[in-house]
This record gives C-alpha cells, sequence and structure tokens, in this order.
C-alpha cells in the first residue's frame, strides 16, 4: 500500500447546516446580534472618544428620540428610506436586483420640479402638485421600466444596467439646474410653489402617505394575483413558464410599479421637504433602501421596523459626532459594525458548528 | 481467498439538523468483494458513502483502512487512503478528452506528458475490459463512455476500494451487463467494490454481500446467496410489501393525441426531437422509454406548450365535442383556454412543478390563481383542495401551510400529482415520476396514474426502470437520440427488447431488423 500514515490534522469543529428553526428563535439571535454590536460600538467610543459605555448609548438614543423635533426628523427620515425601501421591495421579490432606485428617486424629483419650474405661477396649487405627482411617476416608471425591457427582450444584466441609469439621472439634474439658474450657478432656490399642504405639522402628511402605500404595497404583494405572479417569477422562471406566466410582461410590469414608487418618493421629497432639487437630493437613500428590504426579507410591513433603526443608529450616531466632536465617519463606523453583526448572525441562523464528540483516544491496533 | 479487511466504519453518525442521516452505521468492507449498498432513497445510503469519499465529515465514529484509523476531511484524502467514488452525476470536462479528464488534479511529480497518460489509461482500461478511446473528446460520447472515464479517473488514482453511485441508473440493460463484467473483473484483482443501488435484481446478480440500510440505520449484512429478494425488500421497507402493478385491459379506446411528424431545436441548433410521430389514446397508459436525454423532456414540454417545435402537429381529439385542434406553438394558458385539460407533471419537481418555498396551498393556487375577474387571489379553494390531497393521498406534512421544500421527495410528488389530477385532466403526461420515491411512494403513484387510465384518461408515462415500464404500460414507445425507435405492446415485450431499441440509431434502425444477437455492438 502507498498509504501515507500521516493524519490529516483534526479540527475541533466542523460546520453543518441546521434544521430550520422557529420564528422567535431566529428573531432572538438578531437582537442579541444587535445588542453586542452596540456593546461593541461604546467599548469602542470609550477609547475613541473616551466616554463611558453608557453615555455612548444614552447619547444615541438622545440623538433619534431626545426631543420633539428630533422626534419628527426621526419620523420623517425613516419614512423617506421606508418610501424607497417599498419601491425596490417588488423588484427583488422577483429576484429582480434593482439597484437603480438612487436615480429613479431624483429622475422623480426633477420631474416634479421641472413641473412647478415650468406651471408654477399659471396654475392654482391644487392642479399643480397632481401634475407634479403624476409626472414624478411617469418618468420614475419609464427610468425603472427602460432596464427591464431590456433585460425581458435581450437579457440584459440589470444590477449593471439600473447602475448606470443613476449616473445618467445625476447627468440630467445637472444639466436642467444649469438650465434653469440663469447665472449659472446651478442652485436652484427653493421653489415657492407645490409645498403639499401642512396639517398637524409639516412632516405629518409625508409620513402618512408613506405608512399608507406600506400598507398598499403589503396587500398588493400578499393578495393579488399580481403580487402572486412575482412571487412565482422570483422563485422559479421554469414554474412560471409551465404556467403559462408571460415572465417578460410581469418582469416590465414590476419595474414599471418599482420605478413609479420612487418617483413618488422623489414627488414627497420635492413637496414636503426640500422643494428644490440637486444632484444629491436622493443623498444615497437609494442604496440604503436595498439593505432595509433585505433586511427586512422583503416584507413591507417589517420593513417600517428596519427603516426606522437604520435611520435611529444615522442619527443617533450622527448626535454623537457632535456631542463629542468627532469626525463625521463615527455613524459610518457604528453603522458597519452593526450591519457587519447582523449579516453575521444570519450564518449562525443558518448553520451551526458541531463540535467532535470524542477526539482520540490512542492508535487502536487490530 | 484471503479475506482481509479493506475498510471498515466504526459506529459511525451523522446528522442533518435533527434528522439522522446515519446512526451508529458499522460497516466493513473486504478485498476483492463486491459490497452491494441497499436502501430505500433518503435512508441513508449515499450519505454514509460520501463520508468514506470525504465529501461529508461523520459527526461522530470512526473509518479505519487496512486497520488504520484514518481522518478523511476530503477526496483528496480519500484517494490517499486508495479509496475513489463515483459519483451519478458526472464531472467531466466536455471539452478535454478521456485522457485529459483522467489525468486532470493528478499531482504525481512526474512530468506532464499525455502521450504517457494514454498509454497509461489504454492499458488500465485493456486489463479490466473497458472500450474507450483515450483521445476521445468528452462531449462526443454517449453516457455510458462518460461513466467509463469517471470510473477510470478514479482507478488511474491508485484507488483500491471503489465507490459507485446507482451507477446502473444511466445504463441500459446491456450496458449495465458490460459494467458488471468489468467489476466482477476488478474484483479478481482485489479492488473491492461498494455499489448503492435499488434495484434488487443487480443486487443479486452482482455482489458477494448485501447491506441493508433503512431510516440511516444498519439493518443487516447478508451473504447474498443465502437472501431472495423478497427478504430483501421486507429489510428494506421494514414490512412485507406486496409488489404487484394492477394491469387492467384499457377500456373505450379512442385517440385522444396525435403527435404527426414533430422535430425541435435547441438552442444550439441540435435535432433534440426529429420526426416524431405516435398516437396517444384515451384509457391506456403510453410509456415512453429512452436513455435520459433522448428527447423525453422536450416532447413533453412541446405538448404542455413550453417549448416550441420546427415542423410537426399535435392534434388534441376533444372529447366534449368532437373537434380536433392543433395545440403546437400555443402557450399554456392558450390551450386551457381552448378547453384542452392537459395536466403534466414535470421531471424537476421543485422547479418547474412547485414552488418550493410557497406552501401547499400556494402551490395549488398555481393552476387556479387566474380563475374570476377579481385582482385578489382566493386562497379559500385552493386551501380546500390543499387539505383533501393531503387527506386522501396521505401527504405527511405537519399541516397545508408548510413551504413544499420541506416535505420529503414522496410526499413532494403527491402534492404535484394530486394538483395536475384535480384539474381532472383528459391527457395526464407524467416524467419519471418516481424518481427518488421510496417504494410505497412509487406503488401509490403508479396506483393513481391506473385510476387515472381506468376514468379514461390518456395516460403518457416517461419513465426509467424498464421493470416497471413493462409491467405498468399497455404501450410502450422508445426513443432514441430524438427518433421514435420503436412502438411495443407492453403485455408482449421483454426489458431487453426495448434496451436493444434505447441505442438503436437511425442507422442501425434501417440497416438491421434483425440485430438481436449483437449485446456487445459499441454503436456510437
Amino acid at each position: 500500500m502507498k498509504m501515507s500514515k500521516t493524519h490529516t490534522s483534526e479540527l475541533p469543529f466542523h460546520v453543518v447546516k441546521r434544521e430550520p428553526m422557529p420564528f422567535w428563535k431566529s428573531m432572538g439571535i438578531r437582537v442579541a446580534a444587535v445588542v453586542i454590536a452596540l456593546l461593541l460600538c461604546s467599548i469602542l467610543a470609550v477609547f475613541m472618544i473616551k466616554a463611558n459605555p453608557l453615555e455612548f448609548l444614552t447619547t444615541m438614543v438622545d440623538g433619534a428620540f431626545g426631543s420633539a423635533r428630533r422626534l419628527w426628523k426621526f419620523a420623517k427620515d425613516s419614512s423617506v428610506l421606508l418610501c424607497i425601501s417599498l419601491a425596490v421591495t417588488p423588484a427583488f421579490r422577483m429576484r429582480f436586483w434593482n439597484i437603480g432606485a438612487e436615480g429613479q428617486t431624483l429622475i422623480g424629483a426633477l420631474a416634479a420640479v421641472g413641473v412647478a419650474f415650468y406651471l408654477g405661477n399659471t396654475i392654482p396649487n391644487a392642479l399643480l402638485l397632481p401634475l407634479m405627482l403624476i409626472a414624478a411617476i411617469v418618468v420614475g416608471a419609464i427610468w425603472g421600466g427602460i432596464p427591464a425591457i431590456f433585460k425581458a427582450k435581450w437579457g440584459t444584466n440589470e444590477t449593471l444596467f439600473t447602475l448606470m441609469m443613476n449616473y445618467v439621472a445625476t447627468g440630467l439634474v445637472a444639466y436642467f439646474l444649469l438650465l434653469w439658474t440663469p447665472s449659472g450657478s446651478s442652485v436652484l432656490g427653493a421653489l415657492s410653489v407645490g409645498h403639499l399642504p401642512i396639517l398637524v405639522h409639516e412632516y405629518f402628511l409625508l409620513i402618512v402617505i408613506v405608512l399608507a402605500l406600506t400598507a398598499l404595497a403589503y396587500i398588493y404583494l400578499q393578495y393579488t394575483k399580481q403580487g402572486y405572479e412575482i412571487s412565482v417569477v422570483g422563485e422559479s422562471e421554469n414554474t412560471a413558464r409551465y404556467i403559462g406566466i408571460n415572465v417578460e410582461k410581469v418582469l416590465i410590469r414590476t419595474m414599471l410599479i418599482s420605478g413609479a414608487i420612487c418617483g413618488v418618493a422623489g414627488f414627497l421629497i420635492v413637496g414636503a421637504l426640500d422643494h428644490s432639487v440637486t444632484t444629491t437630493t436622493v443623498g444615497g437613500l437609494g442604496f440604503t433602501a436595498i439593505m432595509v428590504s433585505w433586511l427586512a426579507k422583503f416584507n413591507p410591513l417589517f420593513m417600517i421596523g428596519t427603516s426606522a433603526f437604520i435611520t435611529f443608529l444615522q442619527q443617533g450616531s450622527a448626535q454623537i459626532t457632535t456631542n463629542f466632536n468627532i469626525d463625521s465617519a463615527f455613524p459610518d463606523m457604528v453603522i458597519g459594525i452593526v450591519l457587519f453583526f447582523i449579516i453575521g448572525c444570519e450564518f449562525f441562523i443558518g448553520y451551526q458548528l458541531k463540535f467532535r464528540e470524542s477526539t482520540k483516544k490512542g492508535e487502536k491496533v487490530e | 481467498m484471503n479475506k482481509s479487511v479493506a475498510l471498515e466504519i466504526n459506529n459511525v453518525s451523522k446528522y442533518f439538523g435533527s434528522l439522522a442521516a446515519n446512526k451508529n452505521v458499522d460497516l466493513t468492507v473486504y478485498r476483492g468483494e463486491i459490497l452491494a449498498i441497499l436502501g430505500e432513497n433518503g435512508c441513508g445510503k449515499t450519505t454514509l458513502m460520501n463520508m468514506i469519499a470525504g465529501i461529508y465529515y461523520p459527526d461522530s465514529g470512526t473509518i479505519s483502512v487496512d486497520g488504520q484509523e484514518v481522518v478523511i476531511r476530503s477526496p483528496k484524502d480519500a484517494f490517499r487512503h486508495g479509496i475513489g467514488m463515483i459519483h451519478q452525476h458526472f464531472k467531466l470536462v466536455d471539452i478535454f478528452t478521456a485522457a485529459e479528464n483522467i489525468v486532470l488534479g493528478v499531482n504525481d511529480g512526474k512530468a506532464y506528458s499525455i502521450k504517457e497518460v494514454n498509454r497509461r489509461v489504454a492499458e488500465i482500461a485493456d486489463k479490466y475490459g473497458f472500450h474507450i478511446d483515450p483521445k476521445k473528446k468528452i462531449y462526443e460520447m454517449s453516457v455510458s463512455e462518460k461513466q467509463t472515464v469517471e470510473i477510470l479517473k478514479v482507478l488511474y488514482r491508485g484507488a483500491d476500494i471503489l465507490i459507485l453511485d446507482e451507477p446502473s441508473a444511466v445504463l441500459t440493460p446491456q450496458e449495465t451487463d458490460k459494467l458488471f463484467d468489468v467489476l466482477r473483473r476488478m474484483r479478481e484483482d482485489g479492488k473491492s467494490i461498494l455499489i448503492i443501488t435499488h434495484k434488487l435484481h443487480e443486487v443479486l446478480s452482482i455482489s458477494d454481500r448485501v447491506t441493508v440500510l433503512r431510516k440511516g440505520e444498519h439493518i443487516a449484512t447478508v451473504d447474498t446467496v443465502s437472501t431472495t429478494s423478497a427478504a430483501l425488500t421486507e429489510m428494506m421497507v421494514g414490512k412485507k410489501v406486496e409488489l404487484n402493478i394492477e394491469r387492467p385491459q384499457p377500456q373505450n379506446v379512442c385517440d385522444r393525441l396525435e403527435i404527426k411528424n414533430l422535430s425541435m431545436v435547441d438552442a444550439e441548433g441540435v435535432k433534440v426531437l426529429d420526426d416524431i410521430s405516435f398516437t396517444a389514446r384515451s384509457g391506456e397508459i403510453l410509456g415512453i422509454a429512452g436513455i435520459a436525454g433522448s428527447g423525453q423532456k422536450e416532447l413533453l414540454e412541446s405538448i404542455a406548450g413550453l417549448c416550441h417545435p420546427i415542423t410537426g402537429e399535435i392534434i388534441y381529439h376533444n372529447p366534449k365535442n368532437g373537434k380536433t385542434e392543433d395545440l403546437r406553438d400555443k402557450d399554456p394558458v392558450a390551450i386551457r383556454e381552448l378547453g384542452v385539460r392537459l395536466s403534466f407533471v414535470p421531471e424537476d419537481r421543485l422547479g418547474m412543478g412547485l414552488v418550493g418555498n410557497m406552501d401547499i396551498v400556494d402551490n395549488m393556487m398555481l393552476r387556479s390563481y387566474r380563475k374570476g375577474h377579481s385582482v385578489f387571489v382566493d386562497r379559500k379553494k385552493p386551501g380546500d383542495l390543499a387539505k383533501k390531497i393531503v387527506e386522501e393521498l396521505e401527504v405527511s406534512t405537519p399541516n397545508t401551510h408548510t413551504p413544499v421544500r420541506r416535505l420529503s421527495g414522496g410526499n413532494v410528488q403527491k402534492v404535484l400529482v394530486g394538483r395536475e389530477i384535480a384539474a381532472s385532466p383528459t391527457v395526464l403526461m407524467a416524467a419519471y415520476p418516481v424518481r427518488g420515491l421510496d417504494i410505497n411512494s412509487s406503488y401509490t403513484i403508479y396506483g393513481l396514474l391506473t385510476k387515472q387510465k381506468e376514468k379514461g384518461v390518456s395516460v403518457i408515462f416517461v419513465g426509467e426502470d424498464l421493470d416497471v415500464l413493462v409491467e405498468l404500460c399497455d404501450r410502450i414507445m422508445v426513443i432514441c437520440g430524438g427518433r421514435v425507435t420503436g412502438i411495443l405492446d407492453g403485455r408482449n415485450t421483454t426489458k431487453e427488447e426495448i434496451g436493444l431499441l434505447m441505442t438503436k440509431t437511425a442507422r442501425d434502425a434501417e440497416e438491421t431488423s434483425t440485430a438481436k444477437e449483437s449485446a456487445d455492438g459499441e454503436n456510437v
């Protein structure tokens, strides 16, 4: 026998797949991961900013919820993020990796501003607002629809395509800003028209609209025939074909919806918040939304929680930056660490480490 | 014969989650013997072999080779200990030659010389009686030749313990006989051979001893000469089973589906269906036999409207109004709108027939969700249907809201067949409906098909087990390379006759009609 006598070194454990665990247990693991991550952040804070861990945590909470103003800001920021997250979700459920929400929202905002800019002084607000909304929806849908048509007809890669469309949208915004500002400053002041009416609080209507949209999205995805078709196409295109679903049609239709909701988000940003547009109006929310949607497992109701959580991290750690006067990269670090733990814990939900029951006790000789 | 122990497995267990794939299994293999590992699907045969071959790592227990305890963490480790496995799915590079595939990954410190490799491959092939050209490319090879390359790959690396995972699943009876001759020669050369199978007659014809596994546990190891197929079945299943398939005479036979000169090409322009013509009749089961990939899938999918032939007709005779319709180039929705009740149990259950991540109710809905004008889906009727199927077909599941991917193979198939039958079809097509199912579930499925036939349904059954085909079907159509090579009467044929037709090429079909004596024709 040309058998080698050396043993391969035996690791003390190996990785095996785990039985699907009950929902409460997996949620427990996720919560534990967040707690551990925040503890780690606070320990880090001790070294970096000489704050004690408790102070770190209270500052975070204070930053997000500490005053009525902060609470409204928190609710507003979560809502905008939630709205864009709703937009990407139908596409994601279909396994269509739309990372172009940034551009779709921006182009929607541009359309809304454009309508207000040209028609603002000629028609009443009550007519202007619906026109702005329609323009934003149509343009957002076009922006989402183009990559879908290309994917359906020629099998192009949707990730690259939607990403590229972001840059085109940014370029268009820069162009129109030049066009609209006679001095060439590219800074468009706040429009005096096309403001959403203020009820209760300046952010109230925005929040209500987004929550209503969340309920609608949930019902659409869960209880309608079209929502069912999206799930089937996402799970298996072969099954979809087998039962006669027109996959191309569903692809395009769903991306039109995805883009349209982005358009709504763009309209809301313009009508309720900024009253103007810049190339950074969306500010990366289109990408953060991807995370929100994934963490919520593409369930619109869960997304209320995940968008609030991400906003809490951002706003809370931004407060730390202010209070302790450190670099603004700190919030990013906190978010990075927390997300690392959240995503890492999915490994332990799906797999487990098995330790060897018996380590060898001497060689057996026959 | 000198009976020295080659491989010893001691108290090995392997768990997947809470499921015990193997529980305290002991196994001994001697040099120069063929040991059959017998058991139903899901009994842990393949898991056990994968642990020996280094694919999985046991949770507990030990493996010894030649009396030495060894740790096998990878296929490479396995090879160092002289163990090689031939998997069911071949792992070959299509554009390489046989020899290039065989030498791929071998690091013996010698300078690479393809001439030397060719010579050595030919030498090994010669020694055991393989027929192979080392310079032939894989894509030009038949399935049985590819399998030969896999076996040579293992021998080339110097394996003394060979594990074959259901090697006959892809072979015709004649090819299987040839393979078994080779295996016997290896045994005489002192190799140990473990062969996984669930075909009893193979066990009885090839093995020296049989190990029976059931639900992950070692039930018994017996000498082949002192056992019978009835005894082995009982050990496998755990109770006595009657293995009889009923075949009532077809009643009220009339033409239901007429296929005329159907041809189709695939995306690469290769002809996958070549001038196929046959008639499926109501009240009978038409079996379709052939080596995997001979065009079965394309044929059924063309009928179901999932892919589109270039020429030919698919004529449906509607029993309601006596009208005929050409179904060619219509999609599944259009076919249903014509009032054609066509049910289809595809080969890929979870990838095509069902959605794995959806529960039983939502899977029932696949067929019916379009009904009505509401924009909302109605989950009530599918829910009732799901309950009915779970009850009537004894699907073992916690409830109807369990994702189907969590069900066992047999239960998945019951859900799928149940749904397709619930549509009260006039034509029922089933592709490999019992693949991966245990014996009891398989016979349940055969029973369901026969019941449909008695109801006057035209059943088309694509099968791989020829023993079952000749017992179940009224007529058997054999296809090879996308062509019909014969349509036989199921009551008056033998599996040898079918086997010959399965490898018959177009040229042979024209040249010889009496070439039954040549059993070793290397027809390519």
